[in-house]
């Protein structure tokens, strides 16, 4: 669509040497005040560019010939493409281009990890200095669309008469599904929950991803033509080969990895003792915390969160919002190892959370009643790198604290969901529970009929991963199914 | 949205629904469940299929009033929709020849025992069911038991109907007077715990069918793990059903518990001064 030879980015990186643009500084995304942000649930942390500050980071972009940050991209967006488009002012055109390979850049913008990809391969991080605040563009443009009430519908090909489905509505099913409604196919997405959206619903909370964001990209996606039909699992309302009898030509397997790990330690299974799912589900789609809702959700005074994902920090803040005065990562590594985006740890302490870094739960003690009072740690210090690249973990011998708590969230991790694989016993997984996949293709190694992406093939992984998976299960998906009717 | 066809009031806080469901319907066994939630601010909750047609597309459902959600979904009538239904879940129960079953149910336990009573009695068993409630009034499906069982027992605390006793008096009848190879529980976790006692004192295999607290139901969440033989199980997608001699019924009981307060609370605040 936009080409670097266009006459207009020409005219464009000659406007301004890139000596100038290096020189710039890079822009600081606004947001809420630390302390008050500590006690609203639902409003949003990041505020957003403004257009002005949009434009001059956009000028920071080199424009490159060999543009190495789309490389660093799961869905290989045109990025210089659409930071042009924002320099010259042309929002909407931004947008447009994002959309190109991205069916969700609003939320791609908020959650993904961009300084492990695009900006970490940014050619001003080779100069040492701050790469181009990618992610902050990405939202800015696609914010910029949605509240000017002009937003653009990807084109679609004429349909082609074939249907697929998609078994899960999380990024890697909406990734896909847009992809396979601009080939012409008629998608079908099938969910479990009440809510489309999976995990961006379920599991990220309000002041991180807002859902009517995430409603506005499902909204586009059923523009073109996606149809989704809630309260259905396939597995158990619909079975596999009831799909393929329904004349489905493809399948998509993106149902995520929904089944909670815990530690299996004394006394995990207290009152008030409950996995990071568990919390985020009632708050965020039962919406628990407010009062209107049926749903209950413990209110925990002193609230400690086991891990150091994002998933744990999206618990610990939502701990905090909702009156936690004291809220606690415990994590068994040191803050260097944490898995969680540096903005998310960053974000957490400035609204008060404690780090119990080095310690990891041994026991938990409960009164009469059954409800948690106090977690005793196990002190740990670092030994040598174990497969992961990090520092091991290991026990200092004889050392362990206790403290006090009236709620704690396990936050260790989730395995694949296993409803399918238990009722479709010819479907290939892993030890892990994972599917076993082609690696290229996504395709499935004993049902050819499917194809499967995000964690419930990587069995916990980020919102990007599963939508680039789902970009590339539909490219494989299309030729295999056009092979086949040869 | 899933219509209700028709509601029929079984004793003063339990009510029967039949409700469209046609690919639930087609799809469910004995001893699945479904979740179910009412209203846009409505909870998710799990409730056993009593009965299915798959002729007429529709599931049974037999609901107790306990808390908010129940007595908001026992609120609706003939005609009205449930917001949000998804089903069937939960492992099937085992169906085979065993010989002799006894099927001991209790209060709102009887309405998901109907068609394990019914599947048993198809596959050959000689199936003795032990239906118990507080008193007469609250006896519920006895016609429709005798129709699939060799014989029922019932039993009522205050002696109003039936044999004066418990559930487990029944039950341990039946197994004094004859082999049984095979119990069957399902009720209130503190009927199934001492079903269960009784039971292992007697070596007689038993199963029961958890009812816990869920929040999605597909074993996202695992507000509803259960420690069996020592091992951390989720009732959701392990379960219903458990090799009752090996589940831990005090610590269900004490998670059953959990959001008490919050449940009474909530009862006051949205149920009892509404009117």
């Amino acid at each position: 669509m936009t080409k670097r030879d266009d006459t207009w980015r020409v005219e464009l990186r000659a406007q301004m040497k890139a000596k100038e643009r290096t020189n710039l500084h890079r822009v600081e995304m606004p947001e809420l005040d630390s302390e008050y942000r500590s006690h609203i649930r639902n409003e949003e942390v990041n505020l957003g560019l403004t257009p002005q500050m949009a434009i001059q980071e956009a000028h920071r972009c080199l424009d490159c010939a060999n543009p190495t940050c789309m490389d660093g991209c799961p869905v290989n967006i045109n990025i210089p493409g659409f930071i042009k488009n924002i320099e010259r002012g042309e929002f909407l055109e931004a947008a447009k281009v994002l959309k190109e390979t991205s069916a969700l850049p609003a939320v791609c913008g908020r959650v993904c990890p961009q300084e492990r990809q695009c900006e970490a391969q940014c050619i001003h991080v080779k100069m040492n200095k701050e790469s181009v605040a990618i992610g902050h563009l990405e939202r800015f443009a696609a914010d910029y669309e949605r509240e000017s009430g002009q937003i653009s519908v990807p084109e679609t090909a004429p349909a082609n008469g074939m249907k697929v489905a998609v078994v899960g509505s999380g990024p890697a099913g909406l990734s896909f599904a847009g992809d396979m409604a601009k080939l012409g196919y008629e998608v079908h997405v099938f969910e479990a929950l009440h809510e489309i959206g999976g995990v961006l619903k379920y599991g990220i909370p309000e002041f991180r991803l807002p859902n009517h964001i995430v409603d506005v990209e499902i909204d586009n996606l059923r523009q073109m033509g996606v149809r989704f039909m809630n309260n259905c699992i396939i597995g158990k309302t619909i079975a596999i080969h009831e799909l393929e009898q329904d004349g489905f030509q493809g399948i998509f397997v993106a149902s995520g990895a929904g089944l909670p790990r815990f530690m299996n330690i004394k006394g995990e299974n207290l009152v008030g003792v409950m996995s990071s799912n568990e919390y985020l589900t009632r708050v965020n789609l039962m919406d628990a915390a407010n009062p209107d809702s049926d749903t209950p959700v413990y209110k925990g005074k002193k609230v400690a969160v086991i891990g150091g994902g994002n998933t744990a920090m999206d618990s610990v803040r939502t701990a905090r919002r909702l009156g936690a005065e004291k809220a606690i990562i415990v994590y068994r590594r040191s803050e260097e190892e944490m898995p969680a985006r540096r903005e998310e740890v960053i974000h957490a302490k400035s609204e008060g959370i404690d780090f119990m870094t080095l310690h990891n739960p041994i026991e938990y003690i409960g009164n009469e009643s059954g409800r948690v009072t106090h977690m005793v740690l196990q002190v740990m210090q670092l030994g040598e790198p174990d497969e992961s690249g990090r520092r091991s973990p290991v026990e200092v011998p004889g050392k362990t604290v206790t403290v006090e708590v009236d709620e704690v969230i396990v936050s260790v991790g989730v395995s694949p969901n296993p409803l399918l694989a238990q009722s479709t016993p010819e479907l290939q997984t892993s030890k892990r529970g994972t599917l076993v996949v082609n690696e290229d293709t996504l395709q499935s190694v004993s049902m050819p009929v499917i194809f499967a992406g995000g964690d419930i093939v990587r069995g916990g992984a980020t919102v990007i991963l599963a939508m680039g998976d789902g970009r590339r299960a539909a490219k494989a998906m299309d030729e295999w199914i056009k092979s086949k009717l040869k | 949205m899933n219509k209700i066809i028709s509601k029929e009031n079984f004793s003063a806080n339990v009510v029967k629904f039949v409700v469209e469901a046609p690919l639930i319907a087609k799809a469910r066994r004995a001893g699945h469940f479904v979740m179910v939630r009412v209203g846009e601010k409505g909870e998710r909750i799990p409730l056993t299929i009593a009965d299915a047609d798959v002729e007429r597309g529709t599931i049974t459902l037999v609901i107790q009033r306990t808390g908010v959600s129940s007595t908001k979904i026992c609120a609706l009538e003939a005609g009205d929709y449930i917001t949000d239904m998804v089903g069937p879940l939960g492992k099937a129960t085992h169906i085979e020849n065993f010989g002799t079953v006894v099927c001991a149910c209790g209060g709102v336990g009887t309405a998901p025992m109907m068609p394990i009573v019914a599947a048993l009695k198809k596959a050959g068993n000689r199936v003795i069911t032990v239906l118990a409630a507080r008193t007469k009034d609250l006896i519920i499906l006895e016609e429709q038991m005798r129709e699939n069982s060799d014989e029922v027992i019932i039993m009522t605390d205050d002696g109003s109907y039936g044999n004066k006793g418990l559930v487990t008096n029944g039950v341990e009848s039946v197994i004094q007077r004859e082999k049984v190879d095979l119990c069957v529980t399902i009720g209130p976790a503190i009927m199934m715990k001492f079903v269960s006692e009784l039971t292992r004192k007697y070596n007689v295999p038993t199963v029961a069918s958890l009812n816990t607290i869920m929040v999605d139901g597909t074993g996202m969440c695992g507000a509803c793990r259960v420690t069996i033989g020592g091992k951390t199980r989720f009732v959701c997608v392990d379960g219903p059903e458990f090799d009752a001699h090996q589940v831990d019924f005090d610590e269900m009981l004490m998670r059953l518990g959990g959001y008490r307060e919050q449940e009474k609370e909530e009862m006051e605040r949205k149920v009892l001064h509404k009117k």
